[in-house]
């Protein structure tokens, strides 16, 4: 599953350092992305998760720079291969966009032009970003469609994107994300508005790409079940901070923060007796109106009293790369850099 | 657009059953099928008429005959009658599609020119400029337009280039309503926010994904708005503002019949169906248009 040129290559294909993206409304400051970090390997895939409006999403779109009309990055750094997207110019991020960073979608019927065949659509940013003839690109196409498993593709390039079905159109949009090759692939949301089974072949798909063209893929999801055995790196988001990040397997095997630990309580196991599965109780936030403290805290079965006032937890970095954003971890995080100095 | 300039790899496409159905036939099959024949016949008999009226028209449509005044329609020299001053309703008529056909689609061009213009530059833009153009079109949207037509007519002077603009100028308020909606709903959907994430700049972006998107609402509202320029036309001309006389337009004929509704009714009754006819086929062929450019609905 993982390509060897992430044990070569020890520099991070993607660094994200404090990233900060808030949101001005007229009702206020909404802290959408508020101090995230984490890094991303040539050939690795991390696993954003977290519920909606808890900042996975516009992690994404602050590393391409699309942040929609009244959110913007107010800090923070983030380095793709010796480019600091942040500040660089429009121009660069231009560039960047599709050649190195290609992004797949929720939606994958949204995500193709009705009136395009979908030849049209793979091939365009073949011609744009590699200035190919439109000839040579469909015939880069129809790889590419070979690439993802759709049944002759010869003929599929001359299809509509609504003549076909929802897992096809997924796996079209993913033919148009990596033919320009990129080195990271953002996948937000892809297996959402597919059935079970089309969700598995899907996945299943991306890791055979990634082993194909080496790139790193960023997964974002609401299922921490789906992640689960394709991941290398978790990262878990809670009102707009990470609340989690870390090796995938220890994350699962022994959550470090509450939040991680109720998520996990709550996936049913297959072949276990359960009247009901436990949830967590109280509503996600509101990230217009946070309470003081930890975001997590109202829900928090764990919360002390240093949880409920003042600023959200620091970052604390625990053994083995992992970081966490709670007060309980406080005294393990002392050991971890202690240990580590 | 592109699709037609795309190379087709040579495939094992399955081959037609009958072998009569190829090349122009099969080609000519496709593309009508389904068509408003008659609409689409008497948009071309009425194109044909304004493009080759000196051809035609059996009379002058001007020169007055003072011993024919209206002779009634029949199967003599005049087979829709005379009017008042012994010109052939027949020849005015075919004359009379030079002015409404041209108004009719140079109005709407120019109508849906800036009305587009105005959508787009709101929709993509938003913000500001967005408030402050939606408010101008509120504004115009306001006015009562058939009297600012008539007042901006009166100062210019009646002439077809004035009526065209008038109507272009005064009618351009629909497109932009409209077409910034769907600008609206475009610019938030995934393939335009994909397009962005693929390195597609904004005016890529308005050319090769809002623009053929938009076309098919452009068309309807369009063809729906032909409709309106020729009555608009007629309404003009009915009050002595259209093209002047003795031109015929098809409202001007109906305005100068006035005096004989009850005494000739072939003068009011042969341009009214024109007018009918031609706002009929244009919205028909509008729909129909709108059907075979959308690829969706294409195999219907």
């Amino acid at each position: 599953m993982l390509s060897e040129a992430r044990f070569a290559n020890d520099a991070p294909l993607l660094d994200v350092r404090d990233l900060r993206t808030y949101i001005f409304t007229r009702r206020g400051v909404v802290k959408a992305v508020d101090g995230v970090s984490f890094q991303v390997r040539a050939g690795e895939t991390l696993g954003l998760v977290g519920e909606s409006g808890s900042g996975k999403t516009m992690t994404c779109l602050s590393i391409l720079r699309l942040l929609p009309r009244g959110a913007r990055i107010v800090s923070g750094e983030i380095w793709l291969q010796g480019t600091n997207l942040v500040t660089a110019s429009e121009s660069t991020v231009e560039r960047v966009r599709g050649k190195q960073i290609g992004m797949v979608l929720q939606n994958a019927l949204a995500a193709l032009d009705p009136v395009f065949t979908i030849g049209t659509q793979v091939a365009e940013p073949l011609v744009l970003h590699h200035h190919l003839s439109w000839r040579a690109a469909l015939r880069r196409v129809v790889e590419l469609l070979r690439m993802v498993k759709v049944v002759a593709p010869e003929l599929r390039l001359h299809s509509y994107p609504h003549e076909l079905s929802g897992g096809m159109r997924q796996r079209v949009a993913s033919a148009a994300a990596i033919g320009c090759a990129p080195a990271l692939l953002i996948a937000d949301e892809p297996t959402t508005a597919l059935d079970v089974t089309t969700q598995r072949q899907y996945l299943d798909l991306l890791l055979e790409l990634q082993q194909a063209t080496g790139m790193a893929i960023i997964f974002v999801t609401h299922d921490i079940s789906l992640v689960g055995n394709m991941c290398d790196q978790l990262a878990v988001f809670y009102g707009g901070l990470l609340v989690e990040y870390g090796p995938r397997q220890q994350v699962l095997s022994q959550p470090s923060h509450p939040y991680t630990a109720a998520l996990l309580q709550s996936i049913p196991q297959l072949g276990e007796a359960r009247d009901r599965l436990p949830s967590i109780a109280g509503e996600p936030p509101d990230l217009a109106r946070l309470p003081a403290g930890c975001p997590f805290q109202p829900r928090c079965d764990a919360a002390l009293d240093v949880c409920r006032t003042g600023e959200p937890p620091p970052v604390l970095k625990l053994a083995q790369g992992r970081a966490v954003r709670c007060w309980l971890r406080e005294r393990e995080h002392d050991r971890g850099a202690a240990g580590s100095p | 657009m592109a699709r037609s300039a795309l190379p087709s790899p040579q495939l094992a496409m399955p081959q037609p059953v009958s072998v009569e159905r190829t090349g122009l036939v099969a080609w000519g099959r496709s593309m009508f099928r389904g068509a408003p024949l008659f609409s689409l016949s008497f948009l071309t008999l009425a194109i044909a008429c304004a493009l080759c009226a000196p051809l035609l028209a059996p009379y002058d449509p001007i020169e007055t005959h003072g011993a024919q005044t209206l002779v009634s329609p029949g199967l003599g020299a005049h087979p829709l009658g005379t009017d008042h001053l012994g010109r052939d309703i027949l020849s005015r008529l075919i004359y009379g599609a030079r002015i409404s056909v041209t108004v009719g689609f140079l109005a709407v061009f120019v109508s849906g020119t800036v009305g587009t213009f105005i959508a787009v530059v709101s929709g993509v833009l938003r913000g500001g400029v967005d408030t402050v153009l939606m408010r101008v079109t509120d504004a115009f949207l306001a006015l009562p337009f058939l009297m600012v037509a008539v007042l901006v007519v009166s100062l210019l002077g009646p002439s077809l280039v004035n009526v065209v603009l008038v109507i272009g100028l005064l009618r351009w308020m629909t497109y932009a309503r409209t077409i910034r909606s769907e600008v609206l709903r475009l610019t938030e959907m995934d393939f335009v926010r994909l397009a962005r994430a693929a390195g597609a700049r904004p005016r890529r972006i308005i050319v090769r994904h809002i623009a053929p998107n938009i076309v098919n609402t452009l068309l309807v509202l369009g063809t729906l708005e032909v409709g309106s320029a020729v009555i608009t036309e007629a309404s003009l001309s009915f009050l002595g503002l259209g093209v002047p006389r003795p031109l015929p337009s098809w409202g001007t004929m109906l305005a100068e019949s006035q005096t004989y509704v009850l005494t000739a009714w072939w003068l009011p009754v042969f341009p009214g169906i024109a007018i009918t006819l031609l706002v009929m086929a244009s919205n028909l062929t509008g729909d129909w248009l709108r059907d075979r450019l959308d690829p969706a609905r294409r195999q219907l």
